[in-house]
């Protein structure tokens, strides 16, 4: 594959006002390779610009990019490469040599935002004078705290000063911290980023038109003034959100703070001297390197499922779901929602079925009240299910899922029951989260047509799946189990069928481990801290009651019986808790959580130990080092690639520890366990 | 039914690009340049709002790709005008975008809408004309036309066997005026008033298609002298004397007279009478005579009252035998598109019809003495259009014609 190589493209324009120049940002490529700046694309700026001071009587410039993108930010591929401080506050200092140069033509400059603004695209359009947005750009955005770096190449700097502390926070912290949020148009017009805001159809025109005005003086420009004045106490309330995203475990967010701050009592070029030194820094850490590696993970091999059958899947156009609870329930909707084909829910009571039906309705009014499905659409969708408690109306579907009590022998009597009313190619497919798929197909005529297709709570919003084939399941059932994920918008990844599968076999062991430190003597809130400063979403023991004790307890004893005590013991506490009706550790709502009194009589500890908070961590990552290379030895997936897609798409682990066994590897925990680094190219 | 008096209350069109990939509009989809358009001419006019248009009619010879799904509605739709507003597409080949006015023109006339927007465009570089055409094997073994019939070079050829004392050097010299009417027209700043610069995209950067790329103002008979004659050898026309291949779209912004009086809006010129003939395919360079003789007997009025005839020049030959049948001055009466044809200007076939008709607009809002205008053209496979405008924008201190114009109306 030849190189994409970004160019500037130099263009001049005989206007009514004067001669302007047109620069244009292109790879060459369609939309679907953003237009993204290495150290060839600054050149080629270099020379375009040297190009445009060598055309006399120039008026004013345009900068925009080709069709549907502006411009997309930094070639991320070379950061892997950096290693050094010095390296990366070279290239902080190489982009704002070059972009200084837009800001120092003497004449106004326009950047017409005609697509998609990321990161450094974002950055570049600051330096010109003036700023468009065209109506249909939806992906405006510096994710580079989301990608373990800060706006570096006059980000930090310009945008404080153009629209003010509280929205540049808003950009630059909050955003990119929130699931890489971006804006649209209208916010960043709203928000005084662009200056003006005009149709898509006649966006260059206008933009010219406006550009015209402002050379020959019919346009003014009035943005409202900054106002630093409360700069501290947003800067308070920034920290503590980062705080509670990441725990102090990711660096940029904090640095980004930093120059949020410098930005209002700094002069230009020591803003951006610092945000070469913050470039330096960061380049070249763990956490950056982390969260490219996990970028790439979700851009592409979350796009690409490794394992799919070569075969032809089968065509769904009815779906059977077994159970009404309130996964069962979930799961119509998902499965409504994207197939928009006949689904039809049983249980056994008819209650149960109307209450899942309760649920599915009052969803769908939900997003119509939310504005993100018509009315018309909702009536029309909520006629395609059914409720029943009646096996027949299974006989005409194409793909059935069980949601029903997590219990071999339930799961096999449905399956039974369902064969012997759907037709012969029908796909069964399991959503357990650690039952053998294999032994629940055991008592079937055909056992080939059995799968796990294994969601995470709340399927709405994680958007991983396990797919795992049984023992006798044929290729078109495994193909049509991922065409089903793909068409649910679902990742999915291979694993194969062990105790736990994947995630929840991680999870189990970080539990199991926590629960143990517990009992020699640890404190509930410490073992939480201590995980929490990994950066994980969510700390174990409220994970715990998020979950339900007996859900936990109960893949306990399942990867308990799978691999023996040793490895995943049972936790009698655990067990006494289920036992008592203790539906978690703590009470009281975040941020003010405490222990549970009710466990305080009820827990027995074995022993006194005073844990540390390294100590925990060390023990927890020790402990997991060592269980995903059994995974990886019992081949319950082929890659660590997908260990850490499933850590960051099913568990909400952050892009900054790479899922898991990046950050086993950088922070050395792979080399002193193993003598060996999980990563391979 | 009772009909209503139409007018034309703006027109405008893009730059005319050269087809194929030298052309500024090679990246540019026809159905954003017919966006373009219509929109600039609701800018132009802020009294017609987007939601007042009723009705989109757009020509196109091809009716496919870009320009295809009902250019009428997808335009409405993508210009951002109301999900009311209805939209067809016509095709008459040359002549689509003259049918679309004169289209919309009947239906405002007959009462079915107030305001509508009609144009035409042509991306032949991206539609070669015919190239998906399947005609119908029986036009041949029927002898029904000749395989001339379909390469309008040969039908201009045709005409020069037909009118022998039409010689080469006389197309050269049509041609040769015109490229200089047009040169003239544009250092006087004429032309460009008509075009709406675009802004389009190219590997190398966006520019913006603010001018015609086909004009040769430098055009002399030496140069035109030994061009090559693609349609025969030994033939007579060359690419210097015919139009070229182009990319372009024009439209107009008409309404009812009585609705342009509520909007107090200055209406440029209404709409006497309009008619379309046909001839044989061969010949089709002919389809103007008929189409204008037929419209003189419309409208009663003559050649003498027509103040500028506004003739698509789809080859010189046509053009000449034209003025010889009217017997207009040669080889340069005046009142023939004064500011060069489409020779000069390019021919993006649906669009030539409406820019026809902005020239008109515009050589009367220059001339306000001047009466009556006559746009005509003729079509591929032997038709001709002709559609006389009166102009509004006058001082009413014209010298009286012979006789005024009827206002006969068909019931």
């Amino acid at each position: 594959m030849a190189k994409i190589v970004t160019q500037f493209y130099p263009r001049f324009y005989e206007s009514k006002v004067g001669k302007i120049a047109l620069l244009t940002m292109d790879n060459g490529e369609d939309y679907k390779k953003p237009t993204t700046f290495d150290e060839e694309a600054l050149n080629s700026l270099n020379k375009a610009l040297d190009f445009i001071q060598r055309e006399p009587d120039v008026r004013g410039l345009l900068l925009t990019g080709k069709h549907y993108i502006f411009a997309a930010g930094a070639d991320l591929t070379q950061i892997p490469f950096i290693n050094t401080f010095d390296q990366g506050k070279a290239i902080g200092q190489f982009g704002h040599a070059t972009f200084k140069r837009i800001m120092d033509l003497p004449y106004p400059t326009l950047a017409a935002i005609n697509g998609a603004a990321l990161g450094g695209g974002l950055e570049i359009s600051l330096y010109c004078d003036y700023r468009t947005v065209s109506k249909g750009v939806t992906a405006i955005a510096f994710p580079e705290c989301f990608l373990g770096l800060i706006p570096g190449w006059g980000g930090s700097t310009l945008a404080p000063r153009l629209i003010g502390p509280e929205k540049a926070l808003g950009l630059i912290i909050y955003n990119p911290l929130s699931q890489n949020r971006m804006i649209k148009a209208f916010q960043a017009f709203e928000m005084g980023v662009a200056d003006r805001l005009f149709d898509t159809a006649e966006f260059l025109d206008d933009s010219i038109r406006f550009l015209e005005g402002i050379i020959d003086g019919r346009e003014k420009v009035e943005r409202a003034p900054v106002d630093s004045s409360n700069l501290k106490p947003l800067l308070k309330k920034a920290r503590d959100f980062v705080d509670s995203k990441v725990h102090g475990a990711a660096l940029a967010p904090y640095r980004a703070l930093e120059l949020i701050e410098g930005a209002f009592s700094w002069d230009l070029d020591q803003g951006f001297a610092e945000e070469d030194k913050a470039l330096g820094d960061l380049l070249k850490s763990r956490q950056c390197k982390a969260s490219i590696y996990s970028f790439d993970l979700v851009q592409r091999r979350a796009k690409r499922p490794v394992g799919v059958p070569q075969v032809e899947p089968l065509k769904v156009s009815k779906i059977g779901i077994i159970g009404a609870g309130l996964m069962a329930s979930q799961l119509a909707l998902l499965f409504l929602r994207r197939y928009e084909v006949p689904v039809v829910m049983k249980d056994i009571k008819q209650e149960f079925v109307d209450k899942g039906l309760a649920y599915i309705e009052a969803e769908l009014t939900n997003l119509v009240e939310k504005g993100r499905l018509l009315e018309a659409k909702a009536r029309y969708l909520f006629t395609l299910v059914k409720g029943t408690l009646d096996w027949t109306d299974f006989s005409d579907c194409d793909f059935v899922i069980e949601a029903v009590f997590e219990q071999m022998e339930v799961k096999q009597q449905v399956f039974a029951e369902a064969e012997e009313v759907v037709s012969s190619n029908c796909i069964l497919a399991t959503n357990t989260s650690s039952l053998s798929i294999t032994a629940m197909a055991s008592k079937l005529r055909h056992p080939e047509r059995v799968a796990g297709l294994h969601f995470f709570n709340p399927v709405a919003v994680l958007p991983l799946v396990e797919i795992i084939p049984g023992s006798k399941t044929n290729e078109i059932t495994l193909a049509t189990t991922f065409a089903v994920a793909k068409k649910l918008r679902k990742t999915a990844i291979l694993v194969k069928d062990s105790a736990g599968f994947l995630v929840n076999r991680i999870l189990t062991k970080m539990l199991v481990d926590c629960l143990d430190m517990v009992d020699e003597g640890a404190d509930f809130q410490l073992v939480d801290e201590a995980a929490l400063s990994l950066g994980l979403p969510m700390a174990p023991f409220e994970l715990l009651g998020f979950v339900g004790p007996a859900i936990a307890a109960h893949v306990q004893e399942t990867l308990n019986r799978a691999f023996g005590p040793q490895r995943f013991p049972i936790n009698e506490n655990l067990r006494r808790m289920v036992e008592a009706n203790i539906p978690g550790i703590y009470v009281g709502e975040p941020p003010n959580l405490k222990v549970n009194p009710a466990l305080k009589e009820l827990w027995q500890k074995k022993g006194e130990k005073d844990f540390r908070k390294e100590e925990i961590i060390e023990r927890l990552l020790t402990s997991l080092t060592r269980e995903i290379d059994l995974i990886m030895e019992e081949k319950v997936v082929g890659d660590t690639r997908d260990v850490d897609l499933a850590m960051i798409m099913g568990a909400g682990w952050p892009f900054f520890m790479g899922g898991v066994t990046m950050y086993l590897d950088l922070a050395g925990y792979t080399p002193k366990v193993l003598q060996k680094v999980f990563f391979t190219f | 039914m009772k009909a209503r008096e139409v007018v034309l209350v703006d027109g405008i069109r893009t730059a005319y690009g050269r087809a194929g990939e030298k052309g500024f509009f090679w990246h540019t989809r026809a159905d954003d340049m017919v966006v373009k358009v219509i929109r600039e001419l609701l800018r132009r006019n802020p009294q017609v709002t987007p939601d007042m248009v009723e009705e989109n009619v757009w020509g196109a010879t091809t009716q496919e790709g870009d320009q295809g799904l009902t250019l009428g509605r997808t335009s409405a739709i993508l210009a951002g005008l109301s999900e009311k507003c209805a939209g067809a597409s016509i095709d008459r080949m040359c002549a689509s975008g003259m049918t679309a006015v004169t289209t919309a023109a009947s239906e405002i006339a007959l009462g079915a809408f107030d305001i509508a927007i009609a144009g035409g465009v042509e991306h032949m570089g991206h539609h070669p004309m015919g190239a998906t055409a399947d005609p119908n094997p029986r036009f041949l073994v029927d002898r029904l036309v000749s395989e001339d019939a379909i390469v309008m070079g040969k039908t201009a050829e045709n005409l020069h066997d037909m009118f022998p004392e039409i010689s080469k050097e006389m197309t050269d010299e049509y041609a040769m005026l015109s490229q200089h009417k047009t040169a003239r027209a544009y250092k006087e700043g004429k032309i460009t008033k008509m075009i709406v610069p675009m802004t389009v995209y190219t590997p190398e950067g966006w520019v913006v298609a603010d001018r015609d790329q086909q004009p040769r103002p430098d055009t002399t008979l030496e140069g035109l002298r030994d061009l090559h004659t693609p349609f025969r050898p030994m033939g007579k026309v060359t690419p210097g004397n015919a139009s070229g291949l182009n990319d372009g779209a024009c439209g107009v912004l008409l309404m009812s007279a009585d609705k342009a009086k509520e909007l107090n809006l200055q209406p440029k010129m209404r709409l006497v009478a309009f008619t379309y003939a046909g001839v044989k395919a061969e010949v089709m360079g002919l389809g103007p005579i008929p189409a204008t003789h037929k419209v003189f007997k419309i409208s009663g009025l003559t050649m003498d009252d027509i103040d500028f005839i506004e003739l698509n020049e789809a080859f010189a030959v046509q053009c000449i035998a034209f003025m010889q049948e009217f017997k207009l001055k040669w080889p340069d009466e005046p009142r023939l598109n004064p500011w060069g044809g489409a020779i000069a200007l390019g021919h993006p076939l649906a669009s030539s019809g409406p820019r026809l008709m902005i020239h008109l607009m515009h050589e009367f809002a220059a001339n306000p003495k001047a009466k009556y205008g006559l746009a005509t053209m003729c079509v591929g496979l032997g038709q001709g259009g002709s559609v006389i405008w009166e102009n509004l924008q006058g001082d009413g201190k014209k010298t009286p014609k012979k006789k005024a114009a009827t206002k006969k109306k068909k019931k």
